[in-house]
């Protein structure tokens, strides 16, 4: 196994078993399986953020992206259920049109991703509200909450399911050569161009895979929460949180994509926890806040240990230009 | 004979088992300009470096003044009196003239800057060194490069240096600013300061120095007074060494022509014509900063060439990314292995197989197979180990078998063999013989002469962006010398 793996399984292991000392039902599968309901979208969108991170990059747009993709389709559904369909396909193609957007602007006209994802954020959030006047409007059909909400044979959830598929798929992309590429990109994104990758299309694909991702999280979030206009909110947060707590390191190349969903457990195992000996749920971002803190401290004592000399782009004027 | 104002003695210095410096003694005496010539990675600049407090020695020692010093830190070099004045400059663009002389040392009054006593002290330097194009109010980035060299050796001044190393001063200066700097030197001179001038240019060495100190693979080659001696008489003694048996015998045959570039350049680079043939070797030889790397990045995409034609195999071929070089049939083993060559917190199995990744391409071999065609050492698990782990050698067979993978037609290796040990450097002279073997065409840079002359069948010479000859692979390290540094040759 690889060994990136263990702090962050050795943590979930011990907050899952807190939980369970606390709330013994929690071993029960129905219970078991809520919570993992629970921690799905979060999970899919850790994966999603990890390519970006991977690639050196960070998406911060995700979280005001869900908000926007639920508000649209309970906009556009209005409670029609022959809607359903093609507000799904939409919204993905949402998702995917939004990360080809941040991905474009990061790679081609070198503006660091933190500031164009932050951009986006905000023009997506102002977009909702614009939209919406602060109240959404609508209703999801049951066919699309049918995801976020229900079981699909017995105890099992669709969410679960989806997770699982995506999280596979996910760890096969990794492993294909789009994922060797990506990797190297994030490692080393010279020493990747010089030797024939795209780093620029490569870092993009990130981002609309990040963006898809979201596009998931909102169906599962809209089946599960409902609409409103703050469902998305603080989720890129969490999400980073997750991804940096599953031992991937930012400035990419380290780290794999099962312990960012493992991180994604991890971060909503301890909310559940906290939830369960009473902590206000206002504490959240504030745990939140010490985690990231303390996870990357964590990562780079591990990884300082043997200083890269050549790191990043040396020679490189502009961020984007990583060969001129 | 004065009494020597700096005196190094058996100055050692290893990197990582890399021996660089080894057993180096050197004086300077007041008042005297001593220069320091050698061949690219002769120990030059380890040498600077050890007398500016930026490494420390392994062994030796350093008297400053008659007293020994150990400087581990640059800023005990200065308080000692050294001043280095570096190739790349130093100053704070954003920032006056006298600002940046007394940077650090900022005088005071009640506690708040002195400005006006900087600003008089800086003029009245600037007039001991008869600078009066510029006012000690200017800010630095709107001087010239030779200007800033002025403000350099101001700031070395108001320290009172003993001691002021420059390091190429005339690289990037225009003849009459060459001029004005030997003006300043001979006024250091005169205030019985040391000044230890590094150079290429010998002719410099001879207007400038009264003695000359020649290292060569991190060894004292000897000290001469410049009187005592003429030009090819340096060059011989920066490059005279006995060949080494030392490289695989060739056995290819020479083919048709793979890669041809004619008339071919861009912003610098300048009618770039040049053959490769199946099975051939070519070296570049020049001197750093003849456009030998250029000329790489240019061939592969990086840079790409903006006039003139490439043709691989007859075909005329745009090559305007790496990418396209890559498709067209070229591989790059660039000179920079850990900043340009490897990612190093990836497997070993996944940098062999980044090219053939990148481009979607099947290697045709198993990784095991790939790395046992390039001989890595390094036990059963070496795949799986992060590239970061492994000896220089061991790395640069890592970049080999990434090319491999995908089996090129023309190989340009940037100086393959710096900075990895002996029985690396054979096994990839090895390598290296056994492509031209089967037909690539390889293009191979080196500032090391003695692996030109042993491995090539031709060696291109480039000067100022330039291929300025072409001569055959028997050449003798002099008439290589000649032609890299022409201007000094000419009688």
């Amino acid at each position: 196994m690889n060994r990136s793996l263990v702090p962050v399984l050795g943590v979930l292991a011990v907050l899952l078993i807190a939980i369970a000392f606390v709330n013994p039902n929690f071993v029960d599968p129905p219970v078991f399986l809520a919570f993992l309901k629970r921690a799905a979208p979060l999970a899919l969108l850790a994966a999603g953020q990890y390519f970006v991170i991977a690639s050196g990059e960070f998406d911060l747009s995700v979280g005001s992206l869900i908000t926007a993709e639920v508000v649209i389709a309970a906009r556009l559904i209005n409670g029609d259920a022959d809607a359903t369909w093609w507000v799904i396909v939409l919204l993905l193609v949402i998702g995917a049109l939004t990360g080809l957007v941040n991905g474009t602007i990061t790679t081609r006209f070198g503006v660091p991703s933190f500031i164009a994802t932050l951009g986006m954020l905000l023009i997506l959030e102002g977009a909702v509200f614009l939209w919406t006047d602060g109240a959404p409007r609508g209703a999801l059909s049951d066919e699309f909450r049918m995801f976020g909400r229900n079981n699909v044979v017995g105890q099992i959830p669709w969410s679960v399911v989806i997770l699982l598929l995506l999280g596979v798929g996910a760890v096969l992309l990794m492993r294909s050569d789009f994922g060797r590429t990506l990797m190297a990109t994030g490692d080393n994104a010279r020493a990747a161009a010089l030797a024939g990758v795209r780093v620029s299309w490569v870092r993009t694909t990130a981002f609309i895979l990040s963006g898809l991702s979201a596009a998931v999280a909102a169906v599962l979030l809209g089946g599960f929460g409902g609409v409103s206009a703050q469902v998305g909110r603080g989720m890129e947060f969490a999400a980073i949180t997750a991804v940096v707590l599953g031992g991937v390191a930012l400035g990419g190349g380290r780290g794999s994509v099962v312990g960012a969903m493992a991180g994604a457990l991890t971060v909503e195992s301890l909310f559940t926890l906290l939830n369960l000996l009473g902590v206000s749920g206002a504490l959240e971002y504030a745990v939140q806040g010490l985690i990231i803190i303390a996870a990357v401290a964590f990562t780079s004592r591990r990884t300082d240990e043997h200083p890269r000399p050549g790191r990043g782009i040396r020679r490189g004027r502009a961020h984007h230009s990583v060969l001129k | 004979m004065a009494a020597p104002l700096l005196a190094m003695r058996n100055v050692s210095k290893s990197f990582f088992g890399n021996e660089v410096l080894s057993g180096v003694d050197l004086d300077l005496r007041p008042g005297e300009v001593h220069a320091l010539v050698g061949e690219n990675g002769a120990g030059k600049s380890t040498l600077m470096k050890i007398l500016a407090g930026v490494h420390e020695p392994d062994s030796g020692e350093i008297e400053l003044g008659g007293e020994q010093v150990r400087f581990s830190h640059p800023s005990q070099a200065q308080v000692a009196g050294v001043a280095i004045i570096y190739q790349e400059l130093t100053l704070l663009g954003e920032r006056t003239v006298a600002e940046n002389v007394f940077l650090g040392r900022e005088p005071s009054r009640f506690g708040v800057i002195d400005r006006r006593k900087m600003e008089t002290e800086t003029t009245r330097l600037l007039e001991e060194l008869g600078e009066r194009s510029f006012t000690s109010r200017r800010l630095v980035r709107q001087l010239s490069v030779a200007q800033q060299q002025v403000v350099e050796i101001a700031k070395a001044l108001v320290v009172d240096a003993r001691v002021v190393v420059m390091d190429e001063p005339t690289a990037s200066l225009a003849d009459h600013e060459v001029e004005l700097l030997y003006k300043l030197i001979h006024r250091l001179q005169a205030r019985g300061i040391g000044v230890l001038y590094v150079s290429h240019r010998l002719r410099e060495v001879f207007d400038l120095a009264q003695r000359v100190t020649v290292l060569k693979d991190g060894r004292l080659v000897s000290t001469t007074d410049t009187e005592a001696i003429d030009i090819p008489g340096l060059v011989r003694l920066m490059v005279g060494r006995d060949l080494e048996s030392f490289f695989p015998p060739r056995e290819s045959d020479i083919g048709d022509v793979l890669l041809e570039a004619s008339g071919a350049g861009h912003r610098r680079l300048r009618d770039v014509d040049l053959r490769l043939h199946a099975g051939e070797i070519v070296g570049v030889a020049g001197l750093q900063g003849s456009g030998r790397t250029s000329l790489a990045r240019a061939l592969f995409g990086v840079e790409p060439f903006t006039t003139g034609e490439i043709r691989v195999d007859g075909r005329r071929t745009r090559i305007t990314s790496p990418r396209r070089a890559i498709k067209a049939g070229l591989g790059y083993v660039t000179e920079d292995r850990k900043s340009e060559g490897l990612a190093l917190r990836q497997q070993v199995r996944h940098n062999a197989l980044l090219v053939a990744h990148a481009l979607h391409r099947s290697a045709g071999v198993s990784v095991s197979e790939l790395l046992t065609s390039v001989e890595l050492t390094g036990g059963p698990d070496s795949a799986s180990r992060e590239v970061r782990f492994l000896s220089g050698g061991n790395q640069q067979k890592v970049v080999l078998a990434k090319w491999l993978a995908v089996r090129p037609r023309v190989l340009i290796f940037d100086e393959p063999t710096r900075g990895i040990d002996v029985g690396a450097k054979f096994a990839i002279y090895t390598l290296i013989r056994a492509l031209s073997a089967q037909g690539v065409a390889i293009l191979m840079i080196s500032s090391e002469l003695q692996e030109l002359i042993g491995m090539a069948d031709r060696i291109l010479v480039m000067r100022d962006h330039r291929i300025v000859a072409d001569l055959p692979g028997d050449s003798t390290e002099e008439a290589i010398m000649h032609a890299a540094v022409h201007e000094e040759a000419a009688p």
